[in-house]
C-alpha cells in the first residue's frame, strides 16, 4: 500500500461518522475496532511462536481494575486505566520472567499462561463481593450523560473516533516491533534459543519485553471495552474462551500481517453478528460452530491466515508489494 | 473428634476421591501426549459429549446404566480415532503450536455443535445415589464409585502397556518414534490404538462424571484446564507424575474450598501450578538437568 492510499483511507476512516451515523453500524464498527486492538496485542507476540493461552486475563485485569477504581475509590479512568495497564505489566513480569528464566517454552508456555488465565477468572468469580462475580459488573454512570472526566460518552461517535485512535495506535505499535531489532531477536530465538543466545541475544530480556508489551496492550483494550460497553463479567472479558477466541481470530486473519489481526476480528464479529440479526436466538452456538470448523481448516491448510495468504499470492504473480501491507 | 477435625477429615477424603477421578482424567490425556506429543486442548469436550451420551442412553431412553456405559465408552474411543484421523494425522509434521490450535479449534466446534443440537440447559440423570456416612463423616457413593472405577481403570491400562506386545510399542514409541518405525512398528497403527484408548478412557470419565455433576455444553471449560495442570505438573507424558499431580491438586481444591471458597480452592490450585513450574519446570518427578 502506497503512502497516499494509507493517508486517504485514514481520512476515510476519521471522516465516515459525520457522513452516516446510524446507531448499529457504528456501535459495531466500534466493537470491531476494540476487538482489533486486542487481537492486534496478542499477535504482537504471537507471531514469534510466544503462543499465550491467558490473554483474556489480561484483559479481564484492564477492565475490571479500571471499573473497580471509579466505582470504589471515585478515581477516573484517566488514572484508573494506567493503573490497570501497571497492573496487567506487573503481571505479566511476575508470571514471564521465571517462565522465560527457566526455558519454560511450548506446550508447557502455553499451558502456564492458560493457568494464569484461570487465576484471573476464578479471583474474579470469587471476590463476588466486589466485582459481582459471573453476574458482571458495571461502572457508575457519571452524572447521567457524557463527562471526559469518567471517559464516559453518550455519543458514538466519539467512541468511534477514540476507538479508531487506539487501534491506529496498535498497529504504529506493531510496525514499530516489525522495523526493530527486537524483531529480528525474537525470530531469531522461536528458531533456536540457544543458537540466538550464542550470538548475543539476551532471549529472557527480549521475550520479556514483547510479552509485556502484549500484556499492556491486552489490558488497555479490556479497559476501553469497559468503558465503551459500560458492562463486563467474567464470559466476556475474561476466561479461556475470550483467550482462545483471539487465537482464533488472528490465525483465521492472519498472524504475520499488520492488519491480519484486524481481518480476523472483521470476520469473526460480522459473521456472529450476521448470523444473530438473520436467525435471532437459534442463532445460539453457530457462530463457535463455524469458527471451529474454520479453525482447524485454516490451521491445516491455510496456517498463513486469510491476509497473510492473499499477501502471498499478490507477491508471487504481481510486482513487488510493500511488505506486511 | 471436634467439630472442626471432621470436617477436615472429610474434606481430606473428598480431596482423595476427586484425586482419582482427575487422575483418571490425566490418564487418557497423558497417554495421548506421551505417545504422539500431541496435546487434545479439546479432551474435556470429548468427555462432555460422553455426558450426553450417558445422558440420553440412560437418562431418556432408559437404557440399562452398564450398556449405555459401554456404548459411550466405546463411542467416544471412536471419537478419538476420528479426531486423530481428521485433525490430528494431517499436522503430524507442522509446529506444535498448529496442532494445539486445531484441537482448540475442535473445542469451539464441539462445544457449539453440544449447544445447537442439546440446548443449553443443565441436564442430569435424574439419578441420585445415596451419602455414606460413616463414623459422622459423609461420603458421596457416586465419588467413591468414581474413585474405585478410575482406580481399575488405571490399573487395566498399566497391565495393557506392560503386559502386552502393543503395549510394549506404544511404550517405545513414546521413548523414540523414529527408531520403532525402522524396527518395524506401524506407528500409524498405534497411534491409531493410542488414540482410541486415549477417547476410550475419557468416555469412561463421563460416565463417572455424569453421576455426580448436571452435563451442559460448557461444563468441558470447568475441569479441562485443570486436567492440562495436572498433566503438566506430572510432566508430559510421565503416568505415574500424573497421578500423584492429580492428588495434590484436589487436596489444594478440597481443604482450600473447606477453610475458604470452592473458587479459592482453585486460584490455590493453579497459583500452586504455577510455583512448581518455576520449580520443577518438567513435572513433579523430574530429574533437573
Amino acid at each position: 500500500m502506497t503512502r497516499s492510499l494509507r493517508w486517504l483511507a485514514g481520512a476515510f476512516l476519521v471522516a465516515w461518522p459525520f457522513v452516516y451515523s446510524a446507531p448499529y453500524p457504528l456501535h459495531i464498527v466500534v466493537v470491531v475496532l476494540i476487538w482489533s486492538f486486542a487481537y492486534t496485542s496478542w499477535s504482537v507476540m504471537g507471531r514469534f511462536g510466544l503462543l499465550s493461552l491467558g490473554h483474556g486475563g489480561f484483559m479481564g485485569i484492564g477492565a475490571y481494575v479500571t471499573a473497580l477504581l471509579w466505582n470504589y475509590g471515585g478515581i477516573s479512568p484517566w488514572i484508573g486505566i494506567p493503573l490497570a495497564l501497571l497492573a496487567g505489566g506487573l503481571l505479566a513480569v511476575l508470571v514471564a520472567y521465571p517462565c522465560f528464566r527457566f526455558r519454560i517454552t511450548g506446550h508447557y508456555f502455553a499451558l502456564v499462561t492458560l493457568a494464569l488465565g484461570g487465576i484471573v477468572l476464578q479471583v474474579i468469580t470469587a471476590t463476588r463481593d466486589y466485582t459481582g462475580g459471573s453476574l458482571g459488573y458495571t461502572p457508575e454512570r457519571y452524572q447521567g450523560g457524557s463527562s471526559l472526566y469518567a471517559l464516559q460518552f453518550s455519543g458514538k461517535t466519539t467512541w468511534y473516533l477514540i476507538a479508531l485512535a487506539v487501534w491506529a495506535a496498535g498497529l504504529y505499535v506493531w510496525y514499530r516491533v516489525d522495523r526493530s531489532m527486537l524483531r529480528y531477536a525474537l525470530e531469531a530465538i522461536s528458531e533456536d534459543e540457544d543458537a540466538a543466545a550464542a550470538t548475543g541475544v539476551h532471549v529472557t530480556a527480549e521475550k520479556l519485553k514483547i510479552t509485556v508489551l502484549s500484556a499492556v496492550m491486552t489490558a488497555l483494550g479490556g479497559a476501553l471495552y469497559c468503558q465503551y460497553q459500560m458492562f463486563i463479567s467474567p464470559d466476556t472479558v475474561s476466561g479461556i474462551s475470550i483467550s482462545l477466541q483471539m487465537v482464533f481470530a488472528v490465525v483465521v486473519g492472519g498472524i504475520y500481517v499488520s492488519l491480519g489481526p484486524t481481518v480476523g476480528a472483521v470476520i469473526t464479529i460480522l459473521l456472529a453478528e450476521g448470523l444473530r440479526v438473520s436467525f435471532g436466538t437459534r442463532a445460539a452456538g453457530w457462530d463457535n460452530l463455524v469458527y471451529g470448523v474454520l479453525l482447524v481448516l485454516f490451521i491445516v491448510f491455510l496456517p498463513k491466515g486469510i491476509l497473510g495468504s492473499l499477501l502471498d499470492l499478490r507477491r508471487t504473480r504481481g510486482p513487488a508489494v510493500a511488505r506486511g501491507a | 473428634m471436634g467439630i472442626v477435625d471432621i470436617f477436615l477429615l472429610e474434606a481430606l477424603i473428598n480431596g482423595v476421591l476427586l484425586g482419582g477421578v482427575l487422575a483418571l482424567l490425566s490418564l487418557g490425556l497423558n497417554l495421548i501426549f506421551g505417545v504422539i506429543d500431541v496435546v487434545w486442548i479439546c479432551y474435556a469436550e470429548l468427555i462432555m459429549l460422553g455426558m450426553y451420551g450417558m445422558y440420553f442412553l440412560s437418562g431418556v431412553y432408559q437404557a440399562p446404566i452398564v450398556l449405555s456405559a459401554a456404548v459411550c465408552i466405546i463411542g467416544v474411543g471412536l471419537l478419538g480415532v476420528l479426531l486423530h484421523l481428521l485433525v490430528i494425522a494431517p499436522l503430524l509434521g507442522s509446529p506444535p503450536i498448529n496442532q494445539l490450535l486445531a484441537t482448540g479449534g475442535v473445542l469451539f466446534f464441539l462445544q457449539s455443535a453440544a449447544t445447537v443440537l442439546f440446548g443449553v440447559e443443565f441436564k442430569n440423570l435424574g439419578l441420585r445415589l445415596p451419602v455414606l456416612k460413616v463414623s459422622g463423616v459423609f461420603i458421596s457413593y457416586a465419588r467413591l464409585l468414581a474413585f474405585g472405577a478410575a482406580v481399575i481403570g488405571m490399573v487395566l491400562v498399566y497391565l495393557f502397556l506392560t503386559r502386552t506386545y502393543t503395549g510394549a510399542a506404544i511404550r517405545a514409541i513414546a521413548q523414540d518414534r523414529q527408531i520403532m518405525t525402522l524396527m518395524g512398528v506401524d506407528s500409524r497403527r498405534i497411534y491409531l490404538i493410542t488414540s482410541a484408548i486415549g477417547g476410550a478412557l475419557a468416555g469412561l470419565a463421563a460416565c463417572l462424571l455424569v453421576l455426580q455433576y448436571d452435563v451442559h455444553p460448557f461444563v468441558g471449560l470447568s475441569f479441562g484446564p485443570i486436567t492440562f495442570l495436572i498433566c503438566v505438573l506430572g510432566g508430559l507424558g510421565n503416568f505415574v507424575g500424573g497421578f500423584i499431580a492429580a492428588f495434590v491438586f484436589a487436596e489444594i481444591i478440597s481443604l482450600g474450598g473447606l477453610y475458604f471458597d470452592l473458587e479459592w480452592g482453585y486460584v490455590f490450585a493453579f497459583a500452586f501450578f504455577i510455583v512448581m513450574m518455576f520449580v520443577r519446570p518438567q513435572g513433579l518427578l523430574a530429574r533437573r538437568s
